[in-house]
Formats: C-alpha cells, structure tokens, sequence
C-alpha cells in the first residue's frame, strides 16, 4: 500500500452528515460511477463533476456524521477521491471508509488552514501533511494497527476474501 | 465493569475488557433494511455462500416499502430471493414497518445481546438492556459469512436523567436537551449509559426514543438498566433465553452528565442540524408565528402507539388548516392495528391526516411526505439536515409528537401545554 498520498484538495465544513454527502433520493441506486456522480450534492451539486481526480477531502468537525449508508464512502471513491482529512469523522462513516480503501485521517484545524485547490501531500507512516503551495506540514493521527491492516489488504473484502479462500 | 463491557466480554470469549482493545464478538442477531442490497452484494463478492445461523438475521423493508420505483423494486426482489436462498427464518416485508419497531415486536432483542444492523438507530435497543450498533454494508456482510464482528471496546459516559417530567415534556423533549447539551460529536465512538429517577420509571416507548436519539451525538450504542416494564415487554415476545447484566457499583463512568428533567420545557431541534436544540418559547418569542407546511409524526424516534396517541388526544374534533398537510406514519403494523382498535387512526384522519404505511417514510427523504422548496416542516423524526425530507431548501423541526400535533391543530409552531 501506498502510504504517501499526494492530491489537489476541496474543502468543506463542519458536521457534514450523510445526507449531504449522498441525499437519501439517490440511495436506490447501484451502479458506483452513477453513486459517484451524486457525491456532495446535498453540499453543491457541482462538486462531483468538477472533483480532481485522486483528489482528497478536506473537512471539519463531524464528518460523515448522520446514517450508516456505505453510499457515502463509496460516492466519494467514486468521485475521485483517495482519502478525507477531518477535524473529526463519525464513527460508522470512519468504519466504511476504511472497509472500502478510502483513507481517512484526522487532521486538527486543517480546514482552516487551507484552501480549495490546494495540494497536499500526507503521509501515513510518519503522520504528517504537508502544502505544497505554502511548504507548511501539519500533523496528524496515525490510523490504528487494524485500520492499517484493512487498508494495507485493499480494504475488507480482499482481505475477507484471502481469509475464506484459505479456509476453502 | 459495566453491563456494556460485560455483554462485549461474554461475546467474545474473555473474562474481562479493556477501555480501547479491540475484540471480535459474536453477533446474536443482525439486520438488514432494505436501503442495503450491497451487503448482498459484497456478501458474495467475499466468498460467502450461505450465512452463518439462518435463525439469526433478517432483511426488514422499511425505507422503501411500498416500492416508491422500479430501482427500489428491484432490490427487494434480490433481497427476497436471497431471504428464500438462505431459509431465514425471520423476514419482515412491506407493511411490516421500522426495523427497529418490528424487531422488538418479534421477540429478536432482549437483554444481554448483541444486535448489529445496518442503520445508524440501532441504538435503539439500549432500552432493551441490549447493545445495539450500526453499521455498513460491507461490515455486514462479514457478519453474515462469520457470525461476528470486530469492535472497540468503547468509553462509557453517563446522562442522568433526574426528576419528573412536568406536563408537556415528552421523551423527546428530554433528548433534545441531551443533544443541545452534549452536541452532536460530544459522545463519537462512546456508549451512552442513561441513568437516574427519571430513566428508571420510563416505559418502554419513552426508553427507545431516548436511546434512538444517542447516535446522534454520535455515539456507539446506548444502554438503559432493564426495569420491570421492559422485563415485562420481553418475557413475553423473547424467542430465546437471555441473561440480565448489571453493572459493577464500583465502575466508574468517563463522564457524567446530569439533567434535571423536572426543570424542562417542550423543545425544538431548529432547523438545519440536530444539535441547534432551543425551547419552543423561546423560538417563538424570537421569531413570532413560525408557519407550517406539514407535520409528520412516525419513525422509529417518535411513531409508537404512545405518540399516535397523545397526537390523537390534541387533536380530536379539530382540523388541520387549508393547504398543509399532517403525515401520520405507524411505526409498526402492529402499532397501526393498535391505534385502529383504540381509535386514535380515525381520529386522525377525522383531523385531516394523511395515514401512511407503517414505515420509514418520508423520515429519510425516500416518498410519502417529501419537502418542496421553501417549505416548512414539524416532524417527530430525528434528522433535520439540509435535505433530509426532500429538498435542500426545506427546514425541518424536529419536536415531540405532542409539539407536532398541537402545531398542527393551528398551522404554526404551538406549544402542546395550551392543549393539554
């Protein structure tokens, strides 16, 4: 797995809930590319076709706070994004992300540090963010052993399916 | 311990636990609604074939029953295939309302338990004595291939509860105080343990209102000591045996928080987030005559027979104004049953209320009672984010079901107490 993750940025506020993050009308649906198209729209309907590819996700407090729905992580793989900084996530949006591979990482106060289109480079491994453009670093939470182990397999279902191919 | 480490601790296997270690539990019951066809999906995609205790997880069709489109009719169709696949021996169709009504009903949560599903009021069960949690998918579907599933031993936090509700203050009152006090992140990955005079005289309706509203201070699960109504409750659906825990007197909380419940009043969550928690005379002391558009009362927060009930009693032999609407969702079939022999649904519709099938509903914006822009709504619902019930331009009040029907009865966000 790569633990440097290097991407243009969006940024967005605090307690960004579920339905902001994929609005409850579109929950019926399954294709991924159709989810991603809807991700944020509750937020700007514009944000998904203008995402950058590879992006990341900045936040505030609370983010993906509200219902279980894995629509959310999956509308923002789908959209382009690799991981989330947030002052804060909600619990079982933090369990989602990282079951499906998009990394999210609790940054204090990153939000108001910097700006939409930014780049930044974060580093798992060491726990730092740095902005490129301003060449400041910012520290932030390591992910715990069994989040990396989700992540570092590909997210739980490679991982769930070398477990079960193994018992077979 | 507390009861809570205690239910992790017989779950998986150990004798104790520990504040932050990470254990893998077994699952005593797991359920999926019907928003959640992907389980279906990544159950496969992983290797399962069958699941692991056909007597122990079932799909409830609740938020899109009856099927609003083809897409949501599709799913069903999977989901019902899957059901017939695997025997479950527990299947809860349209009509049969919220999951988080119908299981209860159905005897699948007790004391002592360990109940998953994937929606986020699985908090619900707390008023069970049971440790109830939400989750996605995909943690799901390893559920249903393994029987268990990883979690961390949370924090506990207390909220005691003290004093007699004066009249006019609900259980929905009471935790909407909770929430403006504690704030919508103050409790993240956190059990919530609701004690106190107030807690231990509450019936079983007041009790899953309370715990319901727990996730949205984002916390984990939410526990209530058992008392004699709940007992009561249980004994007489539970389809298995199941054991009381209790917590150590010596345990000792993270945090305490105290309410007095006596010095409350009616409460509003303003629009648009949760926590924006203010007394209904205040608001309209600030604001004047508020003006509604709709009312809704049902979900798993606020549509128990209870709730139909004291709406009913507002609003006999008054009508709602011209042009606004008052959606009437039972939680449950057997609460829509309930309330038909007591009365209270013909009182309602007498008032001019839409009844709906016993459901989600409009609660999470799917269909029957969605928001045009610019409108303004009362519900006994428990989100009021930007969109929830429809368009992002709607505001939504979340308030008891007495605060909704007394609104209703004159078109404006009213104070119940002139009612009662």
């Amino acid at each position: 797995m790569n633990t440097e993750i290097r991407g243009k940025i969006i940024v967005v506020g605090d307690n960004i809930d579920t339905d902001q993050i994929y609005p409850g009308c579109y929950l019926a649906l399954t294709d991924p590319k159709e989810i991603g198209s809807h991700c944020l729209s509750g937020v700007d309907e514009n944000i998904a076709a203008n995402f950058p590819q590879g992006g990341i996700v900045v936040a505030g407090r609370n983010f993906g706070c509200g219902s279980s729905r894995e629509h959310a992580p999956i509308a923002l793989l789908n959209m382009g994004a690799r991981a989330v900084l947030a002052d804060s996530f909600a619990r079982i949006f933090f369990r989602n992300a990282v079951n499906l591979g998009l990394v999210p990482v609790i940054c204090k106060g990153i939000s108001k540090k910097v700006k939409d289109g930014e780049t930044l480079t974060l580093d798992l491994e060491k726990g730092i963010v740095t902005a490129e453009e301003s060449g400041e670093s910012y520290r932030c939470e390591q992910l715990g052993e069994q989040a990396m182990k989700i992540l570092e397999a590909g997210g739980i279902k490679p991982m769930m399916r070398a477990r079960f191919a193994k018992q077979n | 311990m507390h009861a809570i480490e205690k239910i992790l601790a017989k779950n998986s296997g150990r004798k104790t636990v520990q504040t932050g270690e990470i254990v893998t539990a077994k699952v005593d019951f797991a359920e999926i609604n019907d928003l959640y066809l992907q389980t279906v999906y990544s159950f496969y995609e992983m290797g399962g074939e069958k699941v692991w205790d056909k007597s122990r997880c079932a799909f409830v069709f609740d938020h899109y029953a009856p099927c609003p489109d083809v897409k949501s009719a599709a799913n069903h169709k999977a989901m019902r295939e899957f059901a017939k696949k695997n025997e479950l021996q527990f299947h809860f169709d349209t009509n049969c309302g919220v999951c988080h009504q119908v299981m209860p009903e159905a005897g699948v949560i007790y004391p002592g338990m360990i109940v998953v599903a994937t929606d986020s009021h699985t908090t619900t069960h707390g008023a069970f004595g049971a440790m109830g949690t939400g989750v996605g998918a995909t943690d799901m579907a390893t559920i249903l291939m393994t029987g268990e599933l990883w979690f961390r031993v949370p924090e506990i936090i207390e909220v005691r509860l003290e004093g007699e509700a004066p009249k006019g203050v609900y259980p929905k009152d009471v935790i909407l105080a909770v929430l403006g006090k504690i704030r919508a992140d103050g409790a993240v990955y956190k059990a919530i343990d609701f004690t106190g005079s107030y807690v231990d005289q509450l019936n079983v309706a007041g009790r899953m209102t309370i715990c319901n509203m727990a996730v949205e201070m984002g916390a984990k699960t939410a526990y209530m000591q058992p008392n004699q109504d709940v007992l009561d409750y249980v004994a007489k659906r539970a389809v298995r045996p199941y054991e009381v825990e209790y917590t150590d007197p010596d345990f000792k909380y993270e945090k305490s928080y105290v309410l007095d419940v006596s010095a409350l009043e009616p409460e509003l969550s303003c629009p648009s987030s949760v926590e924006n928690v203010h007394s209904l005379s205040s608001v309209v002391n600030k604001n004047g005559k508020i003006m509604l558009n709709q009312g809704y009362i049902g979900s798993c927060t606020g549509g128990r027979t209870e709730d139909i009930a004291i709406a009913a009693q507002i609003l006999k032999e008054k009508h709602i104004p011209e042009y606004t609407r008052l959606v009437v969702v039972p939680a449950s079939r057997e609460v829509m049953e309930e309330c038909m022999k007591l009365g209270h649904i013909q009182t309602l519709m007498a008032a001019g209320a839409t009844i709906t099938t016993p459901g989600c509903g409009a609660c999470l914006g799917a269909h029957e009672g969605i928001l045009a822009p610019g409108e303004v709504c009362i519900t006994s619902t428990n989100r009021n984010f930007p969109g929830r019930m429809g368009s992002n331009e709607a505001l939504m009040y979340l308030a008891s079901p007495a605060t909704v029907a007394a609104s209703m009865a004159n078109g404006y966000i009213t104070d119940p107490r002139d009612f009662l």
